[in-house]
């Protein structure tokens, strides 16, 4: 039963190797001679002011929960869709009610102006 | 079957090392790192126990998008580093008391009650719980829960826009004439 997902453990362990791999490598033959400038963390080329952490808009979060919402709906999509042609019309009216209510959800985000960026 | 209990055995190393690996780590994103290990694990385990679709609902939901969440809020509060010991008074031996009697009770509960028969570590067959037996399932028998699923997100929704849409709000009481 597993042996299904050979391929996935073979690409999990090349992906790991890989990202060791390229680690053991630069730092075995990469040079180290930092200096101040090097050393100081890059932000665009300019010189860096001020502390890292500043006050970030709410809205980043608005949009991170609204991601995860829509993609919630989109994981019941799945099982409907592998069965749809076994149960037909009642579960396509089910899903369409399913859409429905969150397409009230939608047009609410929408009309709130929660998908703008000004 | 030996393999299947060692394969389990070394699973279970892995999704209580990652777990206590979260819990006891100092810096906040570190932990969710240890959560992402965890997760993916656990999804592991799922696939293990015949649910494919719960394995693959776990890695882009949990590991994948609710994780970006808890990174975002670990970022946007600046909560990376852990300010030193301030525990409430007693919590670590409260905490400690609590886990011994769950520990006790899952004993008792695997050991007395089930009798560990060799039959509760047979292998379900692989397609127990795919997205066709899913989907059957959640159109047959559980269409009201599921219904009710879209009710709660909707619910999600507008709460999510009004907790965080106050500074529209704010900048109109400021600005009235820019409509």
């Amino acid at each position: 039963m597993l042996n299904d997902y050979l391929p996935i453990i073979i690409l999990l362990v090349l992906a790991t190797v890989l990202g060791f791999l390229v680690l053991i490598i630069g730092a075995l033959f990469g040079p180290r001679r930092p200096t101040q400038r090097k050393a100081a963390p890059y932000e665009s080329g300019m010189i860096p002011y001020g502390p890292g952490t500043r006050r970030i808009s709410v809205r980043y979060y608005l949009v991170a929960v609204l991601f995860i919402l829509f993609d919630i709906e989109t994981v019941f999509f799945l099982p409907w869709a592998v069965v749809f042609r076994q149960l037909g019309w009642f579960a396509l009216i089910e899903m369409l009610v399913f859409i429905g209510i969150l397409l009230i959800g939608f047009v609410y985000v929408w009309k709130k102006g929660a998908l703008e960026w000004e | 079957m030996i393999t299947g209990i060692l394969f389990f055995d070394v699973m279970a190393v892995l999704v209580i090392s990652t777990s206590i690996g979260m819990l006891v780590s100092r810096n906040a994103v570190y932990s969710a790192l240890f959560l992402v290990l965890n997760f993916a694990s656990v999804a592991v385990l799922y696939v293990t126990l015949g649910a494919p679709f719960i394995a693959m609902a776990q890695v882009t939901v949990y590991a994948g998008a609710i994780m970006i969440l808890f990174l975002f809020v670990i970022m946007l509060l600046g909560a990376e580093r852990l300010e030193g010991e301030s525990t409430i008074r007693g919590q670590r031996l409260f905490g400690g008391l609590l886990a011994v009697i769950l520990l006790g009770e899952l004993t008792w509960m695997a050991v007395f009650q089930s009798g560990l028969s060799p039959a509760a570590l047979t292998m379900p067959a692989s397609d127990f719980a795919g997205p066709t037996q899913i989907g059957l399932t959640l159109f047959n028998t559980y269409l009201l829960p599921f219904e009710v699923t879209s009710f709660i997100l909707l619910v999600a929704i507008i709460g999510a826009i009004i907790l965080t849409k106050t500074d529209n709000i704010g900048k109109r009481i400021i600005r009235p004439g820019k409509d």
